[in-house]
């Protein structure tokens, strides 16, 4: 719980992290090149005291991550979304397995565990996938359609194996899709950031919700395209709220037209944990505000607002049960557009 | 004989499809030597991942660039620290195309996707005249209007019909001064929605950029008081 001039704000991280990334880890120069990208991410947005050596970030504990969240960071609950990126590294970057421990050897932590699938594992999959589920009693998970599997770079949410997937989903109760796009799919020839799979797996499957991780960032039209028509469509923060720091106008735009284009309701803090810390990122965005010259056009944040996307919307997705006197004063879902957008393209 | 300053001219022209800014100004080239008719350019991007397709984009048009520079022979455009560096350079040294850089991993080239970027460009460069017609007072109505003829002079102009003759669009003196990318038209009704469009269309492409940039600073280790200082 995060305290600031009277207000309390119920903080759910959406998004974090226990991997292992180190050397011994790494199968090939795929998997150094994975976190030493991560680790520029995380040395180019974090405020300067807030920067690993390479080597912890290579490889945290459990106790760090305890305390960055839970001691120091506000968080109330914390929802593991796994990357397994099995081609990269020897145990997994990120695997359901590893969040799993974590959340047993800290029952007074709140955390949610979320899985995974890889529709190209088929039928054969199904199984495996289903057995995970019911183990772990999942009820969301995180896809990465640029994970590479053998030959193959990638993998699309609208494919007849990803509708079998996401249909045993809707029938063992996993209602929450993370989905996360990376630089390669298949094929190589598409644009890999393209969010139009999402779109039509959000139609399929009106009763699962889909939360588009770093808000469809860098193709933000085609996500707000798609996501003013489907109710079931959510933005993470994840990777687009640090820019608070280095580039606040930026953010300012980002979180605004979100604002305008999806409204509210339908926003999620996330950190990426361990890319960044909630701690600075929940203060500075209580803290903040959208520019003057910049509210003709993009509204202001209310305190309310501020309330739902720091943890009442994920609450509200996982059934989290919210402490009396923290929820938002209005429910009414505002700002949101509600005809048609226009297509860019 | 050819110097630096021409190939780095020539590589001035080459944009990164997916930023739609050129390669010199990004600060891609990593390094360009001449020797007599042959030419090695390095590039380096911002990150080992990288989307490979607009990489190869911008590795092929680097390389059709210096090699259309007269007294150029031999051209070899390098990438560097990049997960596909050896499949890219290998095809693009070969004159292959993207396909056979990714057996089994591409349907096909890279026309419809530069295409797709051309048009986000497009909408992108007109919202910027666009919003500063607004700003200096003029309205909607009278934006809705305009014709190319009566377009401000200036840089975004000059792209905006720069990016027609690309797109094959009417660039002509009495042509609309702002077009949806298909060609459609736009009117004062249509404008304000459009216009609001073409920000969420800019906000991805310069917040990309600026990402980018800051990046490649930090992963090559750029000091650079200016850019640190926006």
């Amino acid at each position: 719980m995060y305290e600031k001039d009277g207000e309390r704000y119920f903080i759910v991280d959406g998004h974090i992290h226990f991997w292992d990334a180190s050397p011994e880890n790494q199968a090939n120069k795929y998997g150094t090149g994975f976190i030493n990208c991560f680790y520029d991410y995380h040395r180019n947005l974090s405020p300067e005291e807030w920067v690993w050596p390479l080597e912890k970030f290579q490889k945290y504990t459990e106790d760090d991550l305890i305390h960055d969240l839970f001691e120091v960071g506000y968080v109330d609950a914390g929802i593991f979304q796994p990357t397994y990126l099995s081609d990269f590294y020897n145990n997994g970057f990120n695997t359901t397995e590893q969040d799993a421990a974590v959340a047993e050897h800290h029952p007074d932590r709140k955390f949610i565990v979320n899985g995974a699938f890889d529709p190209r594992y088929g039928k054969e999959g199904l199984k495996a996938f289903e057995e995970l589920v019911k183990r772990y009693d999942l009820k969301g998970v995180k896809l990465y359609t640029a994970e590479w599997k053998g030959d193959s770079r990638g993998w699309k949410l609208d494919s007849p194996d990803a509708t079998m997937y996401l249909e045993k989903c809707q029938e063992l109760g996993v209602r929450n899709i993370h989905v996360h796009k990376g630089p390669t799919i298949w094929p190589l020839d598409r644009d890999a950031f393209d969010v139009a799979d999402v779109d039509e797996a959000a139609t399929s499957f009106p009763e699962l919700n889909f939360i588009v991780e770093h808000c469809g960032l860098p193709r933000l039209e085609d996500f707000c395209w798609i996501a003013t028509q489907e109710p079931n469509v959510f933005a993470g923060l994840a990777v687009a709220i640090p820019f608070i720091h280095t580039r606040p106008r930026y953010f300012a735009q980002i979180v605004g037209e979100l604002c305008y284009w999806i409204g509210e309701d339908r926003i999620l803090f996330g950190s990426d944990y361990a890319i960044w810390q909630p701690k600075w990122l929940v203060e500075k965005f209580v803290d903040f505000q959208i520019p003057e010259d910049m509210q003709s056009e993009l509204g202001v944040l209310t305190t309310d607002v501020k309330k739902k996307i720091l943890g009442l919307n994920a609450a509200a997705l996982y059934d989290l049960e919210v402490p009396a006197g923290v929820g938002a004063q209005t429910t009414e879902a505002a700002g949101a557009v509600a005809s048609d957008p226009v297509s860019v393209t | 004989m050819t110097t630096t300053a021409q190939v780095l001219d020539a590589l001035s022209g080459v944009r990164d499809p997916e930023l739609d800014e050129s390669l010199t100004d990004l600060r891609f080239v990593a390094g360009v030597e001449v020797d007599g008719s042959s030419v090695e350019v390095r590039l380096r991007l911002p990150t080992y991942f990288c989307a490979p397709n607009f990489t190869y984009l911008m590795v092929s048009d680097a390389d059709a660039a210096v090699r259309a520079l007269s007294g150029v022979e031999e051209v070899s455009v390098l990438l560097e620290d990049h997960f596909a560096s050896e499949e890219i350079n290998d095809a693009v040294g070969a004159g292959a195309r993207f396909a056979e850089a990714f057996p089994g991993q591409a349907r096909g080239d890279l026309d419809g996707l530069r295409q797709l970027f051309q048009r986000k460009a497009f909408v992108a460069r007109q919202g910027r005249v666009c919003d500063s017609l607004l700003r200096a007072g003029v309205t909607a109505q009278a934006v809705a209007a305009m014709h190319v003829a009566d377009l401000p002079d200036g840089h975004d102009s000059e792209r905006c019909l720069a990016l027609r003759a690309e797109l094959g669009l009417d660039a002509r003196g009495d042509a609309p001064a702002f077009l949806r990318p298909d060609g459609g038209a736009l009117d004062a009704a249509t404008l304000p929605r459009w216009l609001r469009v073409a920000r969420l269309v800019r906000l991805s492409l310069e917040g990309n950029g600026g990402l980018c940039r800051s990046l490649l600073q930090t992963r090559y280790g750029i000091e650079d008081p200016e850019e640190a200082a926006a």
